[in-house]
């Protein structure tokens, strides 16, 4: 379990960090927090030529709202978007997620945007990033440009970034007035992958949930006036659409049975914290 | 008060007063935390190493089951830095095969000969420089395999057409026995009531932090291997080592560290790999170490036995047990290795449980499987047979309509009984188990717990209560596997008995040191033997120094010495004891001497050796014992000089089995009563416990806290067995749990806090009267929640570990799809990963053809193909890498076209093989002509195996759709002229087409 040897790069500033994205290509991976790509690295299912590591560019740790946006820096970790002091009122969401993400530990180090440039489609953070209609920002020595959630990860591992852009940041709409927001997981263990994991937000009129952990990629469905009585077949409807597959730790059948569970208890949730 | 050990009746300024006497009984504080909480200690990875040491690194079979046709390390040995590549071969050569204890032809080496039969099997070693270099040379080596059909079911294995593991033995079932105690048959004639049960119990392991370590250095000068290791034991596999590397057993010297990572029982399985790093030490000339990663450790260390067990008992109508009837499975996965088929045979006296039940019938059979090889896990056998026992409790209550309770006290072995012999031969040493019941009952609180239930109930939540009576073997007979054999093959080599060791030395200035064989896992073992020695000897703990290195070379050790079997508190505890007895015995003559007193006249006590009756007639310890050193002529007539005893214990009761087959196959028997409460959430199905109560009789306690320890860790892994841990494996024999996302170890989050309760009856059978606690709630735990899980849900049937997602299977109905979704068959039905979808290529059928069927088009086509080449006709060699978004790997594939019916059908079969995986699978794809192309229809089936397999299981569905997706993404970009990076629009549209957006 030692990686193959590949050259570091310890990048200073943005610049650095694309330079070196745009000479080593495909052949470069982009270092965050390392907690999902050094395991991989030492299980040599992954064998990068160069490692960028970006985590000391002080320029991309930060947490701001701009325009209607909490925007999250690219150095910022995933402890430091949880332990901030507004986060509660800006994105409730996220406040509700964060702990479940990973340990203790592991958000010490790891990022926000190295979760979304991951992509694996049990993690919280882009489900909340979908549900919430977010965005990531891409930049390159090209420029830039800006992909919503859906248009960013398009499946398993598997986003539209290509090999010469790093993800700057990720933006995420803040709280609206009368959104009311929820959200659960089941993991057999705390801090596990989620089994299923669902996020909601109700306004005035609109349900959206975010289902992880059953498709390639976190799955959004919206619906308008949905009436008590109409959530168990619209969730059953969406359960059965999302199909889910068997795996050790669960049936697809059962992945279908927290769709349905859990998705009735973060829509309960949600209308319960609307103001 | 502790028989045989003189109690201080003063305590002088040396050392604090203390109320009970002695300092065996109580909580003292633990010697190794200092060590281990300031880091001084040095687990096995941190052991010095000569200067030149090299490192190794394994490279392990992706397949369950296959002959190998061909192993080239040429491009491995030619890499700088690499000293040496061996092969199952080379090691034949080099070694002989390891003794098993049966007699069949079932020969194995430390690396894979001729076969692999499971996924992860030592095939190749490579030894370089440093294990980068090494893990590096792993990747150019090339094994040909021709892959076997495996076997991985148990049940399957034991059916007569079975694929053979061991092609020699002509049969999977390699051990066949039966044994009668009493007329079973009479008392199920005669019974009211047959219950009957068949249980599957799941393969699992505690898992140490640390993983295997050896460090190995052959002396050509002296023919001697020297080995540092973590091995734990039992020391029976050191002839087993020995003898497979040609040499004496002095010609193996092992040495284990005074601190390990955990043992857990694992650890006696690190003996091939041993051996392995002997003899590429021998190859090289240099020491060579190897350090087990967590893959390794998962897929190929070690797991306890899977066992299925059909158990039927004869019922009287007062639920009176009168005979039990056992049929056993167990599965030792693809070798029998030393000491196996142990776990079948730990518990074999002791099959009647906590009962009375005076006819037994025994059916044992071991089976062999493409799996790892199973061996000696915590619990060793007991979990497995009181899963069955307990489980069988309760269904007899819910059969005859009685609390489960009420059948557990009807059947228990009455008070005032012992020694009890048990029907297949246990002789239980101390007990009152209904006692112990009704302690617990009362301390633990069921009636309230009761209440709550009946609360929970009330309110419509699914609220259980589960039971389990457990009698908890310790201090193995070494004789036990003699039983399997036939009666007059035991009579010619009779088996029994268990040595133990330990060395009581006192230096020149009065400081006494302590050897001793116990090679501890993190249980204390030091705290305790100080404890033992200082009330023997009068001196304060402070003032011993104990040492649990072990050196064969320099300590005494016998063929029953290691850390198994909880057999510290009556096997080396007990050695301690009697080594410092002699010390003590040598010193009083010395002082009664000098003193001019009769020995048995003299007490030891606060540093000093005086008169019973005339305590100011006295003599330091230290003094005394220096005049041995000093002045030797001044000693009693006789007297050799210096002072250093070592003490054994060899208990009688521990026999051969006798021409019955009764055998009692433990010291000491404790007994352990567990009850709890859980609740079933009725949304997800988890299981949360609610309270757990556990009452344990161990005999006298030698130090109460590092008994609740014991209890502590148990209970952990029971709720681990219970709710989480089991090593997976598909039909196909990939092993799918290697990493610790997929293999659940419980944390602190998941285990309740247990209500421990202590009886103390001590044991007659040992000095201390103290039993091993080691193990009771690995037995106990996991049935005693699967009851309690049964009753809250009101089944009569369940198979650990608990999941949720099982659970929700047996309390949830799924309300059927919407009409519109009717007949969608959600995709990953079973594990060969199967799925279907249809593309529009935009262009003929005919071009589509030619396109596939033209070798240079068809490698434009496959993804990530860097050459292919024409084997035959449509059959084909390629090099491919394959990826999933940043994973990749590169693979040597074989790629075959077939059922060709040009232009409409096709079917497109292979092979593919690398370091992260091999995969076998086939995929048909029709043609159909449309206005804008072909409309591609596919589905496909394969299997994936290797490590991809083991650490990414839950990932490989999407990435085979993945994969295809990139196919028909290639197939359009070349029949569309389109370069592969086309726009994101294509790619959307593809995925669209493949139902993988929307």
């Amino acid at each position: 379990m030692k990686p193959k040897a590949f050259d570091y790069i310890r990048a200073a500033n943005t610049e650095e960090a694309l330079q070196g994205l745009a000479r080593g290509g495909d052949d470069a991976r982009v270092l965050a927090g390392g907690q999902s790509l050094v395991p991989m690295l030492n299980l040599r299912l992954l064998e990068p030529e160069i490692l960028i590591d970006i985590s000391q560019i002080a320029s991309l740790a930060y947490i701001r709202v701009d325009a209607g946006m909490l925007e999250v820096g690219a150095a910022t970790t995933q402890a430091a978007l949880q332990h901030h002091a507004e986060l509660g009122r800006w994105a409730p969401l996220l406040g509700a997620a964060l702990p479940h993400v990973g340990h203790y530990e592991t958000r010490g180090r790891g990022t926000v945007c190295g979760s979304l440039a991951h992509a694996d489609p049990s993690s919280e953070l882009p489900l909340c990033l979908a549900t919430l209609g977010g965005e990531v920002v891409l930049r390159s020595e090209r420029g830039e440009r800006v992909l919503s959630a859906q248009a960013f990860q398009l499946g398993m591992l598997h986003t539209d970034r290509r090999p010469d852009e790093l993800v700057v940041a990720a933006r995420f709409p803040v709280k609206s007035q009368g959104t009311g927001y929820g959200f659960d997981e089941m993991a057999q263990r705390r801090g596990d992958f989620a089994v299923v994991a669902v996020a909601c937000a109700v306004s005035d009129g609109k349900t959206r949930l975010g289902v992880g952990g059953v498709a390639d990629k976190p799955a959004v469905r919206e619906w308008d006036n949905l009436a008590g009585g109409d959530v168990d077949d619209a969730l059953n409807e969406f359960a059965w659409e999302l199909g889910g597959f068997d795996d050790v730790h669960a049936s697809a059948s059962y992945r279908r049975q927290l769709v349905r569970r859990l998705g009735s208890r973060v829509i309960e949730e949600a209308k319960a914290c609307r103001n | 008060m502790i028989p045989g050990i003189v109690c201080a009746a003063m305590r002088g300024e040396m050392h604090e007063q203390s109320d009970k006497g002695g300092y065996v009984g109580r909580s003292l504080e633990r010697v190794e935390d200092p060590i281990l909480l300031t880091g001084r200690a040095l687990f096995s990875d941190h052991l010095p190493t000569r200067t030149g040491t090299l490192q190794a690194a394994i490279l392990r079979s992706p397949h369950a089951h296959a002959e190998i046709l061909s192993i080239d390390t040429s491009a491995a040995e030619a890499l700088p830095d690499v000293a040496a590549v061996l092969t199952g071969e080379d090691i034949a050569a080099m070694s002989d095969p390891f003794l098993i204890v049966l007699k069949q032809p079932m020969p194995q080496w430390s690396l894979a000969v001729a076969k692999v039969r499971f996924v992860g099997e030592a095939v190749a070693v490579v030894i370089a420089s440093d294990r980068y270099t090494a893990e590096d040379a792993l990747q150019s080596i090339a094994v040909e395999y021709r892959v076997l059909q495996p076997v991985v079911n148990p049940v399957a294995a034991a059916e007569s057409q079975a694929p053979l593991v061991h092609d020699e033995v002509g049969s999977n079932v390699v051990s066949e026995r039966d044994y009668v105690y009493g007329d079973p048959d009479k008392s199920f004639d005669e019974a009211a009531h047959r219950v009957s049960i068949s249980v599957h119990y799941p393969r699992n392991s505690q898992t140490p932090l640390e993983g295997y370590v050896v460090t190995a250095d052959y002396d050509p000068t002296q023919a001697v291997y020297d080995v540092a290791s973590n091995f734990q034991g039992p020391y029976t596999t050191h002839p087993v080592m020995a003898k497979a590397l040609r040499v004496g057993e002095a010609g193996l010297r092992l040495r284990t560290p005074a601190f390990s990572g955990g043992g857990f029982g694992v650890k006696v399985q690190i003996f091939p790999y041993i051996v392995l790093m002997c003899l590429a030490s021998k190859v090289t000339g240099r020491p060579v170490k190897w350090v087990e990663d967590r893959l390794e450790h998962l897929s190929a260390a070690s797991a306890a036995p899977n066992r299925v067990i059909d158990i039927e008992a004869a019922v009287l109508s007062d639920g009176k047990i009168t005979a039990l009837r056992f049929h056993q499975l167990d599965d030792y996965g693809a070798y029998l290795r030393a000491p196996m088929p142990g776990p079948l045979y730990r518990m074999h006296g002791v099959m009647t449980g906590a009962y009375d039940i005076k006819n037994l019938a025994i059916s044992n059979r071991v089976v062999m499987t493409n799996k790892c090889p199973s061996s000696m896990v915590r619990g060793f056998g007991g979990p497995q047979v009181y899963f069955a026992i307990e489980r069988l409790m309760q269904r007899i209550a819910t059969e005859l309509d009685r609390d489960p309770l009420d059948v557990i006290r009807r059947n228990l072995v009455p008070a005032g009984v012992f020694p009890y012999r048990a029907a297949a031969g246990a002789l239980f040493d101390s007990g009152d188990y209904p006692q112990a019941v009704e302690l617990a009952v009362r301390d633990g609180g069921l009636e309230e717990l009761q209440r709550r239930r009946a609360r929970a109930r009330e309110e419509g939540r699914l609220y259980g209560i589960g039971y389990a009576a457990v009698v908890e073997p310790a201090h193995s007979n070494m004789g036990y596997l003699s039983n399997m054999l036939p009666v007059e093959e035991r009579r010619k080599n009779p088996k029994g008995g268990a040595v133990s060791n330990a060395t009581v030395s006192v230096d020149p200035l009065g400081t006494v040191s302590v050897t001793a064989d116990s090679i501890p896992q993190g249980q204390g073992h030091m705290t305790v033997l100080s404890q033992i020695v200082a009330d023997v000897l009068g001196i304060g703990p402070e003032d011993i120094r104990v040492n649990l290195e072990h050196d064969t070379q320099k300590d005494a050790w016998s063929i029953a010495t290691g850390n198994y079997s909880s057999r510290f508190s009556s096997a080396t505890a007990v050695a301690a004891y009697q080594a410092a007895r002699k010390v003590r015995d040598k010193l009083a003559r010395i002082a009664g001497q000098n003193l001019n007193v009769p020995i048995e006249q003299l007490e030891f006590a606060n540093g000093k050796i005086f008169a019973s009756d005339n305590p100011d007639n006295t003599v330091s310890f230290y003094r005394t014992a220096g005049s041995a050193h000093w002045t030797p002529g001044s000693l009693p007539e006789g007297m050799e000089p210096g002072v250093r005893e070592t003490g054994t214990s060899s208990p009688p009761e521990l026999a051969p089995p006798t021409d019955d087959g009764r055998i009692n196959t433990s010291l000491t028997y404790g007994f352990v009563f567990d009850y709890c409460g859980v609740e079933v959430d009725p949304d997800t199905a988890q299981v949360r416990i609610d309270k757990y109560v556990t009452m344990h009789d161990s005999g006298t306690l030698l130090n109460p806290m590092l008994a609740d320890g014991q209890v502590y860790g148990a209970f952990a892994w029971g709720v681990g067995c219970a709710l989480y841990e089991e090593f997976v494996y598909a039909d196909d024999g990939s092993f799918l749990t290697g990493t610790f996302a997929d293999y659940l170890c419980p944390t602190a989050y998941e285990i309740p806090e247990p209500t421990i309760l202590h009886m103390q009856t001590p044991s007659m059978f040992t000095p201390l009267g103290a039993k091993g606690i080691g193990e009771g709630n690995c037995m106990s735990t996991p049935v005693c929640i699967a009851n309690a899980v049964c009753d809250a849900l009101d089944v009569d049937d369940v198979t650990l570990p608990l999941t949720p997602s099982k659970l929700s299977a047996l309390i949830h109905t799924e309300p059927a799809p919407p009409a519109a979704a009717a007949g969608v068959t959600p995709p990953g039905a079973g594990r060969t990963l199967t799925g279907r979808g249809e593309a529009l290529v935009p262009a003929p059928p005919a071009t589509v053809w030619d396109t596939l069927l033209e070798p240079k088009n068809l490698a434009a086509v496959i993804p990530g193909c860097r050459s292919l080449e024409r084997l035959a006709e449509n059959h084909y060699s390629a090099r491919i890498t394959l990826g999933v978004g940043p994973v990749r790997g590169v693979f040597h594939a074989q790629v075959r076209l077939s059922e060709l019916e040009p232009p409409s059908a096709l079917t497109l079969s292979g092979d593919l093989s690398g370091p992260l995986a091999s995969s076998r699978g086939s995929g048909h794809l029709r043609l159909a002509p449309e206005a804008q192309g072909t409309r591609v229809h596919y589905d496909y089936a394969f299997e994936i195996t290797g490590k991809v397999a083991a650490v990414g299981g839950r990932m490989l569905d999407g990435a085979a759709r993945v994969i295809i997706g990139q196919f028909f993404e290639r197939l359009i970009a070349h029949v569309g002229g389109q370069s592969p990076s086309a726009p994101a629009s294509w790619w959307k549209r593809l995925l669209k087409a493949l139902g993988m957006a929307s």
